[in-house]
């Protein structure tokens, strides 16, 4: 590819004033590190919403506390779920690199299955939570817990109709380049909800239970 | 290095060239084992109310939080400081500068808020919503 000239034009020439050439599409060049960027600032969202909590998290309103609402066991089997789906999700790396497709597809419905787990069980709460009228209009650590939370589960939600997208994907098309690159980009965003989800149940669930 | 070497170097694995890392079935099994290890002793020292003074559980519990995170990081997410030239080290710690000054920013001037506010009787406070 030639550098934009930048020569002064003869009165022959056309100015351009713009690249007349099509940029080179290198495909999947440089998509890890722009996907780790993605990620980088996906994590400051999180932070943003973690500091809110940290502000509200003590702000009852002569409501009800985390060591009120929070049912540890209940936190413990869902933190089990996420583990299990990020080892899962790395086995189905380790056959996507042998390029065994069955087994690759095998792997990720597991994953799927344990990430709907989660969420299945983080709804339960939020239904409980809401039906003893611990919603998150009753106090401000409420409102800022239910976003967390929430926003968290969302991302998982997400990360659930990729990975259906991706097997289908898989399934139709093989383990070509495109769709290995695509199944990295899902390992590193399933792993990054997993290190949220650290944060998630030690500082809110934990230290929520403490006070 | 003899030019024959130096082409058997550069034709190794073209996978490795994209920096992305690739975990081993070994390296994954020592960060799930770890990582269910640094999950189990937090949730067992809050059940199980092992240490008298809730700080110090606090306190072992955040600690331990940023031991598993750093055990993902390396075993989960493959961070090390050459993948795409060092490129993603660096914005993971730009990131973590401003996470750090995020969250302990908030917290002290917020904190502050709270103990500078003036006190204010209660027939002041009626006409306020």
């Amino acid at each position: 590819m030639s550098a934009p000239t930048l020569h002064a034009a003869t009165p022959a020439e056309e100015v351009a004033f713009y690249v007349t050439e099509e940029e080179h599409a290198h495909s999947g060049a440089s998509t890890m590190l722009g996907f780790w960027i993605y990620l980088m600032s996906d994590c400051l969202i999180f932070a943003v919403l973690f500091a809110c909590y940290g502000v509200y998290g003590r702000s009852y309103a002569a409501g009800p506390s985390g060591a009120d609402l929070f049912d540890l066991p209940l936190v413990a089997l869902n933190t089990a779920m996420l583990l299990f789906s990020s080892i899962t999700y790395g086995f189905a790396m380790l056959e996507m690199e042998r390029n065994r497709k069955g087994m690759t597809l095998l792997w990720l419905a597991v994953t799927g299955l344990f990430g709907a787990a989660f969420i299945y069980f983080e709804l339960y709460e939020f239904a409980h939570l809401i039906a003893e009228g611990a919603g998150p209009q009753r106090s401000a650590f409420l409102s800022s817990f239910f976003t967390l939370v929430g926003t968290h589960g969302l991302h998982v939600t997400v990360g659930l109709v990729w990975l259906v997208t991706l097997m289908v994907q898989v399934a139709n098309r093989g383990l070509g380049e495109d769709n290995k690159r695509r199944l990295m980009c899902l390992s590193l965003f399933w792993h990054f909800l997993d290190v949220i989800w650290i944060g998630v149940f030690s500082f809110v669930y934990l230290m929520g239970v403490l006070q | 290095m003899s030019p024959d070497t130096m082409a058997q170097h550069h034709g190794h694995d073209p996978a490795h060239h994209d920096g992305a890392g690739h975990g081993t079935l070994k390296g994954y099994l020592t960060g799930f084992i770890l990582a269910v290890i640094l999950t189990a002793i937090p949730f067992w020292l809050v059940m199980g109310e092992v240490f008298a003074n809730p700080q110090v559980t606090a306190f072992a519990v955040m600690a331990l939080a940023v031991v598993q995170v750093v055990v993902h990081m390396v075993y989960f997410l493959h961070m090390n400081s050459r993948s795409e030239g060092g490129w993603t080290m660096l914005a993971l710690i730009f990131t973590l500068v401003v996470v750090a000054i995020t969250l302990s920013g908030s917290l002290w001037v917020m904190y502050h808020l709270n103990a500078n506010m003036m006190p204010m009787p209660h027939h002041d406070m009626r006409g306020i919503p």
